[in-house]
């Protein structure tokens, strides 16, 4: 019986604080997205930088790891049991993507363009290792910033 | 040096190729930051100690990479990829390779 409420209280606490630290994380990023609109990260090799003079070209790169709530793990442990698409996972790796790739434009200072993004996510702690357990992962996120000279015609400074 | 991870430095000519260069780490963390990651795992979220430890080993893995290429003579290295496993419950290897150029 103990264990039932023990078991039951670890839910109600992890999908409580769980659900506040998701939404405000979310904030932040959709917040900080909009910031960094103007600096693009492209997965492509090559830009047209036709007119422009390239001044320098720097790697940057950017991580972060997220873990999932007590309530969601557990979710997703049942739906391992009956298969199908495991929604709760979704959430974790898109905002430790996403995290990553704001935190490698933060560190682009004034770049005008960031090419070659690549995107790596594995996971990490105790459950690295274990294949039935996803706990929490790393995602980095790395490329290459690229600054235009200022004094090009077609481009308007910062 | 000067890094990039893609074939050429943009704005720059490469007149010398040292080839690969690579650096790793392998890292655990200690007890104490453990024990809070697991409590940080009840209510999810970022475990800050983790992102800061593998940032700190990716930094030493790509110094050695550097100090490398450093000794072949080279200015820039080229084509930079990050590469991550797990060895072993706990600890995880750093993995940064790249070629070794020259460029003016």
């Amino acid at each position: 019986m103990t264990q039932v409420i023990i078991l039951l209280a670890f839910l109600g606490l992890g999908y409580t604080f769980g659900s506040i630290t998701e939404s405000r994380h979310y904030t932040s990023i959709r917040k900080r997205e909009k910031q960094f609109l103007s600096l693009p990260a492209l997965n492509t090799k090559t830009i047209d930088h036709t007119g422009r003079e390239i001044k320098e070209a720097v790697l940057v790169q950017g991580s972060a790891v997220i873990s999932i709530d007590y309530f969601k793990r557990f979710l997703a442990g049942l739906r391992n049991i009956l298969g199908g698409n495991i929604g709760e996972y979704d959430s974790l790796v898109d905002r430790a993507r996403r995290e990553a790739t704001l935190r490698m434009k933060e560190t682009a200072g004034v770049a005008d363009i960031i090419v070659n993004i690549r995107i790596e996510t594995s996971p990490i702690g105790q459950s690295a290792g274990r294949r039935s357990v996803v706990g929490s992962i790393e995602a980095i996120a790395y490329g290459t910033a690229v600054t235009y000279a200022r004094s090009s015609t077609h481009h308007s400074t910062i | 040096m000067l890094l990039t991870n893609i074939e050429t430095v943009p704005g720059k000519n490469i007149v010398d190729h040292f080839g690969v260069v690579s650096g790793s780490t392998v890292r655990a963390k200690h007890l104490g930051r453990d024990l809070m990651a697991s409590l940080k795992n009840m209510v999810g979220g970022e475990l800050k100690a983790y992102t800061e430890l593998l940032q700190d080993s990716r930094r030493q893995a790509t110094d050695r990479m550097i100090a490398q290429a450093e000794k072949l003579g080279a200015n820039a290295i080229v084509n930079v990829r990050y590469a991550t496993s797990s060895v072993a419950q706990g600890a995880a290897e750093l993995y940064v390779y790249g070629t070794a150029v020259r460029i003016k």
